[in-house]
């Protein structure tokens, strides 16, 4: 029946147990620092700097390519050793790990990774940004305040919804996580440090065409999702401000 | 304003964007480095040296690559499955979205919102069960899970092409009303053309969404014929063993016409991407 295969995924399969804490891990750990990132080139790129377009060009453009090709090109960059990376480290006198096929470094090569595809992010905050009052940063700087208080006490408060649009959806994007690691790391990584739920689910179904088993999976990632969405809602009321 | 105070301004300025040049240089360095490669040879490669510049140049990697990857015809298939993606997806969200914005019906508005709230619903919880009806149509192996799913309407463009029809004056539709015109008269004649900008926006983010798709062509194809660029370059990974120049031009192909709508179309970008956060 069908709670036998829930009995099965919870009980006998310490696989998938581990599959959801990778996805756990990832999810935690790549959001807050794609979040504080994706802030901190925001808060940069609304300054009065030259060629202020180009940058922002810049910084959007890898989130829109290929997840095959950005994968690849990592593959390249972390190869063990003529890639960029452990080139850059042999010049100061390190001998770099093969990051993805280390089990101890794999996982936070794809969290690395991810942070490309913070391009997105940005250009919300920014938009965010521009719908800040102008009277407010008047206002404040006429009591004295200086650029890290406007900062910290005008711009970060009132930007706290899009940060919550933000935090949502790079949630729902981890705990879906797939592509990179599928490519990167083919097969759920070395031994299984980037087996992400997704990956799997993929394998259960389209490698051993077990479709009941594998909508168990994906059910149970769903609640995992929601579950994790409902913390965030519940925790709206204490960070994200509501007047505007 | 003193010259004392205007010079500060301008190392300031110039600070800053010493700063904001050097903070987004990383995001520019795989795409750069991509390059690169594609134009080193194996020789550069095994030294080690970690230059950016190619030495000698050799541009003998990219027909290599064509000749290694069947890429004529990978690259017919993504096409393909690009403008028949953008004509479904943004035909039939169009449809539709004039249904929502224009015809008071009712539960308009309850439909609208659970439409909505299927966009919240991850993609992994509904692909199994997907997968399993398409197999059952026996469309699998075939590029139709690939095409059909697109010409009934996406909820994102849905989304936005109802907030943009919206905003058309009312006026223009009820004298064409006077006039005797139908309802697909006023939609194919009056509101399509007055849209052209949000309908480009939807079209965008469609044939960037089907050229960069990995997952699709993955759980459906089968065949070689039928691969698309990106799932032909991911199974060419392997077999390219330690040729990184080849596949480094392989992708770069593969990637630039993504890169070349970016730089045409940046606003029409940023403006869906701004839409998105802002609701």
């Amino acid at each position: 029946m069908g709670g036998a295969n829930y009995r099965a995924l919870l009980q006998d399969d310490p696989l998938f147990l581990h599959s959801l804490w990778v996805t756990l891990r990832f999810a935690l750990v790549s959001v807050p620092l794609a979040t504080a990132v994706a802030l901190i080139l925001a808060l940069l790129l609304n300054q009065r700097v030259w060629g202020i377009s180009l940058f922002r060009a810049v910084v959007y453009l890898p989130s829109i390519l290929p997840a095959v090709a950005t994968s690849i090109v990592f593959v390249w960059l972390l190869n063990p050793e003529t890639g960029l990376v452990n080139l850059a480290l042999k010049r100061i006198g390190v001998v770099g790990p093969d990051y993805l096929h280390d089990a101890r470094w794999a996982p936070w090569a794809l969290v690395f990774m991810s942070l490309w595809g913070v391009g997105g992010a940005v250009v919300i905050y920014l938009a965010g940004l521009k719908d800040v009052p102008v009277s407010l940063y008047e206002a404040a700087t006429m009591d004295g305040a200086g650029a890290w208080q406007r900062t910290r006490r005008i711009t970060l408060p009132m930007l706290t919804p899009v940060v919550f649009f933000n935090v949502t959806m790079a949630t729902i994007g981890a705990f879906q996580a797939f592509t990179e690691s599928y490519i990167a790391t083919p097969g759920g990584g070395p031994e299984d440090s980037t087996l992400y739920v997704a990956v799997y689910l993929w394998k259960r179904a389209w490698k051993y065409l077990d479709l009941g088993y594998a909508s168990a999976m994906a059910w149970m990632l769903f609640a995992l999702t929601a579950g994790a969405l409902a913390l965030l809602f519940a925790s709206q009321k204490r960070w994200v401000n509501s007047d505007r | 304003m003193t010259g004392d105070a205007s010079s500060t301004v301008f190392v300031k300025r110039l600070g800053l964007t010493v700063v904001v040049a050097l903070l987004c240089l990383p995001a520019l360095l795989p795409t750069l480095w991509m390059l690169s490669t594609a134009f080193k040879g194996d020789a550069q490669i095994l030294r080690g040296d970690g230059s950016i510049l190619p030495h000698p140049v050799e541009t003998a990697n990219f027909a290599k690559a064509l000749a290694a990857v069947p890429f004529a015809l990978y690259l017919r298939n993504t096409v393909l499955l690009c403008l028949l993606n953008v004509v479904g997806a943004v035909g039939s969200s169009a449809v539709v979205a004039y249904g929502f914005a224009r015809i008071p019906f009712r539960a308009s508005k309850p439909l609208f919102f659970t439409m909505l709230a299927t966009m919240a619903l991850p993609g992994q919880a509904t692909m199994v069960p997907v997968f399993a009806l398409f197999r059952w149509l026996g469309w699998y192996g075939t590029s139709l899970p690939l095409v059909v799913p697109s010409f009934f309407a996406a909820p994102f463009y849905v989304f936005l092409l109802t907030q943009f029809f919206r905003t058309l004056p009312e006026e223009m539709a009820e004298n064409a009303r006077l006039d005797g015109a139908g309802e697909w008269t006023i939609f194919l004649r009056l509101c399509l053309p007055l849209s052209k900008s949000a309908l480009a926006t939807c079209a965008l983010f469609q044939f960037v969404d089907t050229w960069n798709d990995f997952l699709g062509p993955l759980l459906y194809l089968d065949d070689p014929k039928t691969y698309t660029l990106g799932y032909g370059l991911q199974q060419f990974l392997g077999s390219f063993g330690s040729h990184w120049p080849q596949l480094m031009a392989a992708t770069a192909l593969f990637t630039l016409p993504v890169v070349l709508l970016f730089l045409f179309a940046q606003k029409t970008f940023v403006r869906g991407i701004s839409t998105t956060g802002g609701k």
